[in-house]
């Protein structure tokens, strides 16, 4: 019996134990949510890395109060992530919230972070509902709306005079954000599309065997993380490779390239940052995240990089005074900070307005592969929903 | 013409692998009344030995010869510290237990190879195409897939039908107190029976490696169509298990190929590309709650189950 | 009197007594996560204690049971985005909607038996599932923000948290107490008796197919209300909440608290959630001696140490924790 009291008072004070923990004064809170299980942990992982190296740069402090971070994993599960989320907020009463790598993990979050009037950082999805209608004075965006690049890609093969095209990516937000983005700048003509389920999909026989009847003088896709290592190793064994020219989104980068590696060789691919940007903050980025982690950073990481260089910048805008609400997010709308992709502009609805690249696979001195910058395919890019947004300043 | 037929070997190479997947399920299943969700865990763990296997050794043939070895080690391993003490349990308490395996499985994967995932890259020779009809190229390596996959299933019906193993296993199946009590060593048969199918699992694993990432998980999405063939086929029957696997790729593979022309004749093309994933994932679930409605034990029924 | 102090009642009394105080604790401390955390395993634990019912008693292991979630969410969520925001009529066609969906699961799945049904159940949710994934006016596979909790009139607002709390608390309560007639009637003892012997209760007269369905219905309802209060609680809903993870975790809870028990889901409930975000608290605490700072990375790991816990369960505690603290009496 007495054991059992014991028992129940253990299960008592474990469940209050997030409460247990002190409440800091003083300092400047910031939670982080992302995925740090399963295989995309790769991607939460490097975030969390370059994360950790800028503050280690600015010396953890800011505005000169100390800094303290909370990850939390959102295991891509869009409930998870708004009750990480809601701890956050509730709990640990954090000043910032920021990370989100998943268009509906964020979009599931949004509301309790902004209702509190907390800042949302997001290092990574740019849903098309945030960048128009849900757009929020407390919520920046360090990435991109998730249209963007796709969009770039789509004025790239126009360059090319690409006629025909085949557009594959999976069926989920962002997949087919991604897929209309590229139908609004593509000129040419749209010859097969298919959205593949998600995150399920046990081949690309089938849609591949489509291309190749249909053959299309182009084929775009958008695979992120193991699912775009998947998708160029099954094109390669199909003998579609060196066929059909590839065109990418998010699908090669320095996480999927070390699987990836040959078969991404002359696969071109849009972003707005490049490990080869030649930038001092970047410069300092990528080679302070190789001498420590031995690897590249990735795009997520570089904006996670900047997530705490914006914060940084507003926090010291402000001396330290958090509950300036006003002052930071005027601070942060000047975006008066070195990016690692080079200045940028934030639009009214706190997107960034800025440069997409044309990246391309080559090796590295030591023989690693790695991404390098081909041009500028578009300069000042703003997203297309900005127009729907009604916040102005 | 061609288009059709080329999908319809897509479909067969789909299912072929499925069914070996499934065959293991349903013949732990139907011998020893055991429900095991790790079994999908098998099949992601003989993913990860073969990329092992194959960097260490160089061979592909070697890494995957070993890896299949391996996964019978571990599968028998695993029967008998954690699998033995389920049977004669509720399948209810099977279920939680197995699917505790999976998690354990998941993280233990996570700490020994980390989360990035692994290639497991293809010798050249089977990185080619071979024409098998005018006109119609098709991967050297999905036919390897379906070559093995037949071969298996013809080993497992000798195995089953023809061998002294394979009468035990069936004596085992329907009534193991008289099995026992004739001298088989039934802790040992089911042992044996548990490793075959973790086997089997781990080969599909592999054979899956170089086309798919090897990725923590990989198990789980198998694992439920695994489930959906069985009960289509009939538990325990492993001719149903083949019979429904075959069924399920094809259907599955067809619907993705040819639904999303079909259905643009009738809706316009934005809601056509919009509803089609969704059709055509819910297609194998449909003919399952279909077969199922019509005949409630499967379409290939074990007597006595 | 003293056959009614068991180690299971004080438990559950405990349970009760806690769950009641969770708001004051929040008032004081001022911390409002805790209540955030319990509204949901309240809500969880009703599903969970639904889904007892009919997998418990009634031996019919439903694998599908997340989708009365996302029906009921979807109710609220697509009536709330055409700007419907009154809960007399979201509540009324979330719990009408699960009723017909259960009626039509149940009377094809109700012939078969074993894992078919398990099957079966999970084919249904399934195709509700990509359903939702196919509802593109409704976000997808995005899913769909709720901006405004259901409207009752004064001086019911759901929208008061602490309010809201003790809905999910009642309505849990109810629920229980519902089951709990349910399963002590004459209706309650042929659906127990069907479960050990289909045939022989046909034999006695009982239409048991009939009843069995009726107990699927009600099964259905009481989780479809479940769902309802968690699209409100989490002003989301997605068909995330209707995966067929989700109905698994709601199998595990079951069969952890202990099958065919009056407080076993919601101890099963409690156990779990509070186990998921308790053990990376824990994991790191007792790694920080050994291993420092690596502690925090060790903590994403506790899933390992989780799974071995779920084993360990079946084998040593048959009944689940229900049937643990029924054991103890004996000691």
């Amino acid at each position: 019996m007495r054991k059992l009291l014991l028992a129940t008072a253990a299960l008592i004070v474990l469940a209050a134990m997030p409460a247990l923990a002190p409440a800091q004064e003083k300092s400047v809170k910031i939670g982080f949510i992302s995925t740090f299980s399963g295989p995309t942990a790769v991607i939460g992982n490097d975030m969390r890395n370059a994360f950790e190296l800028a503050l280690d740069h600015i010396g953890r402090k800011m505005g000169g109060l100390p800094v303290e971070v909370i990850y939390e994993n959102d295991e891509i599960r869009p409930d998870v992530g708004r009750q990480k989320t809601e701890k956050l907020i509730q709990s640990d009463r954090v000043n910032f919230v920021v990370g989100y790598i998943w268009s509906n993990v964020l979009l599931a979050s949004l509301k309790p972070v902004v209702d509190s009037q907390t800042f949302l950082i997001s290092a990574n999805a740019g849903p098309h509902q945030i960048a128009g209608k849900l757009c929020s004075p407390f919520f920046f965006s360090t990435s991109w709306q998730n249209d963007q690049t796709p969009q770039a890609m789509g004025l790239y093969m126009n360059q090319k005079g690409v006629k025909t095209l085949y557009l594959i990516g999976p069926n989920y937000a962002a997949g087919k954000d991604m897929l209309g983005g590229v139908a609004s700048t593509y000129k040419g003509k749209i010859v097969g599309e298919d959205l593949t389920r998600w995150p399920d999909q046990l081949d690309f026989s089938t849609e591949l065997t489509k291309v190749r009847n249909t053959n299309p003088e182009a084929v775009f896709v958008f695979y992120p993380g193991a699912a775009g290592v998947q998708f160029l190793n099954q094109y390669a064994q199909s003998g579609l490779r060196g066929k059909i020219p590839l065109y990418t989104a998010f699908t090669i980068d320095s996480l999927s390239l070390p699987l990836q590696k040959e078969l991404a060789l002359g696969v071109p691919g849009a972003q707005q940052w490049v490990n080869d940007l030649p930038n001092d903050a970047n410069k300092k980025f990528v080679a302070d995240f190789r001498a420590r982690h031995k690897t590249y950073p990735s795009f997520y990481g570089a904006q996670s990089y900047d997530a705490v260089n914006l914060i940084n910048s507003a926090v010291t805008a402000v001396n330290g005074n958090l509950a300036d609400k006003d002052g930071l997010r005027n601070a942060m709308r000047k975006a008066d900070y070195a990016s690692v992709r080079g200045p940028y502009k934030y639009g009214n609805n706190h997107f960034p307005i800025q440069n997409f690249y044309l990246q391309d696979v080559v090796k590295d001195p030591e023989g690693n592969l790695t991404l390098k910058t081909v041009s500028t395919i578009v300069e000042n890019s703003q997203d297309r929903y900005a127009k729907a947004c009604p916040m102005k300043w | 013409m061609l288009l059709f037929i080329e999908q319809c070997l897509n479909g067969l190479q789909l299912g072929l692998l499925l069914f070996l997947v499934a065959a293991g399920l349903t013949l732990i299943f139907g011998i020893m009344d055991m429900v095991n969700l790790a079994h999908g865990s098998l099949y992601m763990i003989g993913a990860y030995f073969a990329a092992t296997f194959v960097a260490w050794t160089g061979s592909f043939v070697a890494g995957a010869v070993l890896a299949v070895g391996a996964t019978l080690l571990v599968g028998m391993l695993l029967e008998v510290i954690a699998i033995r003490p389920l049977y004669g349990r509720d399948h209810l308490d099977q279920v939680l237990g197995t699917f505790g395996l999976i998690l354990f499985f998941n993280e233990l994967v996570r700490i020994v190879w980390g989360p990035a995932g692994l290639r497991v890259p293809l010798p050249d020779w089977l990185k080619t195409s071979v024409p098998i009809l005018p006109g119609l190229q098709y991967p050297t390596y999905r036919i390897a897939i379906i070559v093995t996959a037949l071969a298996v299933a013809l080993f497992l019906y000798i195995l089953v039908m023809r061998t002294r193993l394979g009468m035990l296993i069936r004596a085992g199946a329907s009534n193991r107190e008289m099995a026992g009590a004739l001298g088989v060593n039934i802790k040992l048969l089911y042992t044996l029976v548990f490793g075959l199918g973790a086997a089997l699992a781990g080969l599909a694993g592999l054979m899956q490696a170089p086309i798919l990432t090897v990725q923590i998980g990989m198990g789980e999405n198998i694992l439920i169509l695994a489930f959906v063939i069985i009960i289509i086929g009939g538990i325990g029957s492993i001719r149903g298990a083949f019979v429904a696997a075959l069924l399920v790729g094809l259907i599955d593979t067809i619907g993705r190929a040819f639904l999303p022309d079909l259905l643009r004749l009738f809706l316009s093309y934005r809601t056509a590309s919009a509803v089609t994933p969704a059709i055509s994932s819910m297609m194998i679930y449909l003919v399952m709650a279909i077969v199922l409605v019509v005949r409630p034990q499967g379409l290939f029924q074990v007597s006595g189950k | 009197m003293k056959g009614f102090v068991t180690p299971r009642n004080v438990v559950v009394a405990a349970l009760l007594i806690f769950l009641a105080l969770v708001p004051v604790y929040v008032a004081i401390t001022g911390d409002g996560f805790l209540m955030t955390l319990f509204t949901r395993i309240l809500i969880l634990a009703m599903a969970a204690t639904s889904l007892n019912l009919i997998l418990g008693y009634g031996g019919m292991v439903s694998f599908g049971h997340a989708a009365y979630l996302g029906i009921g969410g979807y109710a609220i969520g697509i009536f709330a985005y055409e700007g419907v925001g009154s809960g007399f009529i979201q509540w009324p066609v979330a719990i009408a909607a699960s009723a017909l969906f259960a009626l039509g699961v149940g009377a094809l799945s109700l012939r078969t038996r074993g894992l078919y049904f398990i099957m079966i159940t999970l084919a249904f949710a399934q195709l509700v599932y990509y359903f939702g994934v196919g509802l593109d006016r409704y976000g997808g596979d995005d899913g769909l923000q709720i901006y405004q909790r259901s409207q009752f009139i004064d001086p019911i607002n759901l929208s008061n948290r602490t309010q809201f709390y003790y809905w999910c608390l009642v309505l849990l309560l109810v629920s229980i107490y519902l089951i709990w007639r349910i399963v002590n009637s004459r209706f309650g003892m042929a659906i127990q008796g069907a479960r050990s012997n289909d045939r022989r209760m046909q034999a006695i007269g009982f239409p048991t197919y009939r009843y069995r369905l009726a107990c699927f219905v009600i099964a259905g309802v009481i989780c479809g209300l479940a769902g309802a209060l968690l699209a409100n609680q989490t002003e989301f809903v997605s068909p995330a909440m209707m995966h067929w993870t989700r109905s698994g975790d709601l199998i595990v809870m079951v069969v952890l608290g202990g099958m065919a028990s009056t407080f076993g889901p919601l101890i099963g409930a409690v156990t779990l959630l509070v186990l998921e975000e308790t053990l990376p608290l824990l994991i790191e605490l007792v790694a920080t001696p050994f291993v420092g700072a690596a502690a925090s990375r060790a903590a994403e790991y506790w899933q390992i140490v989780l799974g071995p816990l779920f084993l360990l369960v079946v084998l040593f505690a048959r009944g689940g924790i229900n049937g643990l603290l029924e054991s103890m009496r004996r000691d």
